[in-house]
C-alpha cells in the first residue's frame, strides 16, 4: 500500500537537475515545475518534495506561537490531562507535534532555540522499524502514520532520532472531524496534510510565526520560496551524519 | 437473498426502536443521547446514496475503507465516500435540535451493526457527529 519509490526515475532526475545547475541546493532537492489544485482527486506524486527552512536566529527565546498554532490546527489542545495526572507528568507526555527545544554549543556556551518536529527523512528510521507498514512516507515526501493500521509498538518512538513522536495513552474524549485520533496509537507532524491535501500551501506553524522564521514548500521547485531560501542561506540539517536527508533544515544553529 | 436482507434490517431497525434506552454503544464522552427524529437527516429527504442502495447495503464498508486507504496514502480528497460524508448526511437531530451521534443506540450507523453484531472501532477516533471543523 505505501508508495513504492522509483529509485531509477529518481537517479535520472538527479542526473538531469545536475546539468541544470545551480538549482541543485542540497542533495536530494532538485527542480520540477508543478502546481496542483485541490481538493486533490488524484494521488500525489513524488513530483513534490515537500520540506521546510527554519531560521532560528529569528526564532525567538520563550515564544511558542507555532506550537499553540500547531496544538490549535491539529487538535492537539482538545486533550485532556488524565484524570489525577500531576501537571509534570502531563507535560512530559501530552502529545506534541512540536516541541521546543534549546540547544547549547558547550564549546562557544551559544543557545540556540528551535521548534523541533518530524524531520520528514528521505530515508526515514520510523518507517524501516514499523512492523505493519503503519509509519510510512508518502510519495511527496510526507512522513506520517496510517493510524488504521498503527498497533502502537512505538518502536517507531524509539527509531525517531528527533523525539518527533508522541503516543496517546488515553482514549479521546473530544473529537473533532477533522482531526480523529484513539487510544493506542502514534501520531506526529504531517505538515498539516489536511491543508495541502484541500489545497492549501502553507502549515498552522508557519502561518502562526510572526518573525517569519519558517518557510515551507516545495523542495523539488526551483522557484518555490523553501528553494530559493534555501540557495540563498547557509542551512543544515539536524544530525546530517545519519544521511537521512531531512526534509526540515534550519539555519544558523 | 437480497429482499430477506431489506427486511431484517427493517426488522433490525423497528426492534431497535422498541428496544428504548439502556446501555448504549454511544461515546463514553457523549452525554446519554436522546434519540434521533425520524425524518431529520439529511439523507432522509434524498431519493439515494452514494451509491445505489442496494449496492451500499453489502458494500459499504468497502466503499469506505477504500476511501480511507487512498485518502491516507494518496491524499485523494474529492470524494463522495468520505466517512464524514456518511456522518454528515445521515446523522439525525433529537427533539431540541441537537445532533445525535450516528453509532449511539438505533441510530444510523449502529442499529443494523447492532443486529449483526458488528462491532466496529471507527468512532474510538472519528468523530460521531458533525463538529464543523472540516
Ligand atoms: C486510531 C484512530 C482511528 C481509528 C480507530 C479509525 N480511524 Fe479513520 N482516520 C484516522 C485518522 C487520524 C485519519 C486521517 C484524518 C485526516 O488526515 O484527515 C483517518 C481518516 C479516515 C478516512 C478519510 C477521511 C474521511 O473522513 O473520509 C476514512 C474514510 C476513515 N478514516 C475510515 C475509518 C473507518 C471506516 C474506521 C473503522 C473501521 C476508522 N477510520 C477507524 C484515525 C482513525
Ligand atoms: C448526500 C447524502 C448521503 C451521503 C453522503 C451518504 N448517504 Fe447513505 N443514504 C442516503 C440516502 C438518501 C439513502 C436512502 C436511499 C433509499 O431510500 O434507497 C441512503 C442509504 C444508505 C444505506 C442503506 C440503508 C438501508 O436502510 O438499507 C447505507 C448502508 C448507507 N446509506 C451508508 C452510507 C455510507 C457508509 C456513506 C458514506 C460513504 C453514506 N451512506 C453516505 C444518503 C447519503
Ligand atoms: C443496512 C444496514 C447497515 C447500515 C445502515 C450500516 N451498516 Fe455498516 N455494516 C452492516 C453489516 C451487516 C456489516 C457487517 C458486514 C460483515 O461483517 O460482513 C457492516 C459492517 C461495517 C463496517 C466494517 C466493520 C468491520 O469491522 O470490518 C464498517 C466500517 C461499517 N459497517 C460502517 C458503517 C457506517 C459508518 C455506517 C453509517 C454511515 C454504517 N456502517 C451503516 C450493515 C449496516
Amino acid at each position: 500500500m505505501s508508495q513504492p519509490i522509483d529509485k531509477q526515475r529518481r537517479a535520472f532526475l538527479a542526473t538531469a537537475s545536475g546539468a541544470a545547475a545551480a538549482t541543485a541546493v542540497a542533495p536530494g532537492v532538485f527542480l520540477h515545475a508543478v502546481a496542483e489544485a485541490a481538493p486533490r482527486d488524484s494521488a500525489v506524486s513524488d513530483s513534490v518534495r515537500y520540506g521546510m527552512l527554519i531560521d532560528t536566529s529569528k526564532c525567538a527565546e520563550g515564544c511558542t506561537d507555532c506550537v499553540s498554532a500547531c496544538d490549535r490546527e491539529n487538535g492537539l489542545d482538545m486533550l485532556l490531562k488524565p484524570e489525577g495526572a500531576s501537571d509534570q507528568h502531563w507535560d512530559m507526555q501530552r502529545p506534541r507535534w512540536i516541541r521546543q527545544v534549546k540547544l547549547k554549543n558547550n564549546l562557544t556556551g551559544r543557545v540556540t532555540a528551535l521548534p523541533m518536529m518530524c524531520q520528514h527523512c528521505e530515508h526515514p528510521p520510523c518507517v524501516d522499524v514499523c512492523p505493519t507498514g503503519a509509519s510510512f512516507r508518502r510519495a511527496d515526501g510526507i512522513v506520517m502514520v496510517d493510524r488504521h493500521t498503527c498497533i502502537g509498538c512505538r518502536y517507531c518512538m524509539m527509531a525517531c532520532p528527533y523525539n518527533a513522536r508522541s503516543f496517546i495513552h488515553e482514549s479521546v474524549r473530544l473529537k473533532p472531524t477533522a482531526t480523529p485520533r484513539g487510544k493506542g496509537c502514534v501520531e506526529s507532524c504531517n505538515f498539516c496534510v489536511h491543508r495541502l491535501d484541500n489545497g492549501g500551501t502553507t502549515t498552522a506553524c508557519q502561518d502562526a510565526c510572526q518573525h517569519g522564521a519558517i518557510v515551507f514548500g516545495d523542495l523539488r521547485d526551483p522557484n518555490s520560496a523553501v528553494s530559493k531560501a534555501l540557495a540563498q542561506y547557509p542551512s543544515e540539517q539536524i544530525r546530517a551524519d545519519l544521511k537521512l536527508n531531512t526534509g526540515v533544515r534550519y539555519t544558523d544553529i | 437473498m437480497k429482499g430477506k436482507f431489506g427486511i431484517s434490517v427493517l426488522l433490525a431497525l423497528c426492534l431497535v426502536m422498541f428496544v428504548g434506552p439502556g446501555s448504549a454503544l454511544a461515546d463514553e464522552d457523549d452525554e446519554v443521547a436522546a434519540a434521533g427524529v425520524e425524518g431529520t437527516a439529511r439523507a432522509d429527504k434524498l431519493d439515494a446514496c452514494v451509491a445505489p442502495t442496494a449496492f451500499m447495503r453489502r458494500n459499504h464498508f468497502e466503499l469506505i475503507e477504500h476511501q480511507r486507504d487512498i485518502t491516507v496514502h494518496e491524499g485523494i480528497r474529492k470524494t463522495d465516500n468520505s466517512l464524514a460524508g456518511c456522518i454528515d448526511c445521515h446523522v439525525r437531530h433529537d427533539a431540541a435540535g441537537q445532533y445525535v451521534p450516528v453509532n449511539a443506540q438505533g441510530e444510523f450507523c449502529s442499529a443494523c451493526h447492532e443486529y449483526v453484531g458488528a462491532s466496529l472501532d471507527c468512532f474510538t477516533c472519528h468523530a460521531t457527529k458533525p463538529t464543523g471543523t472540516e
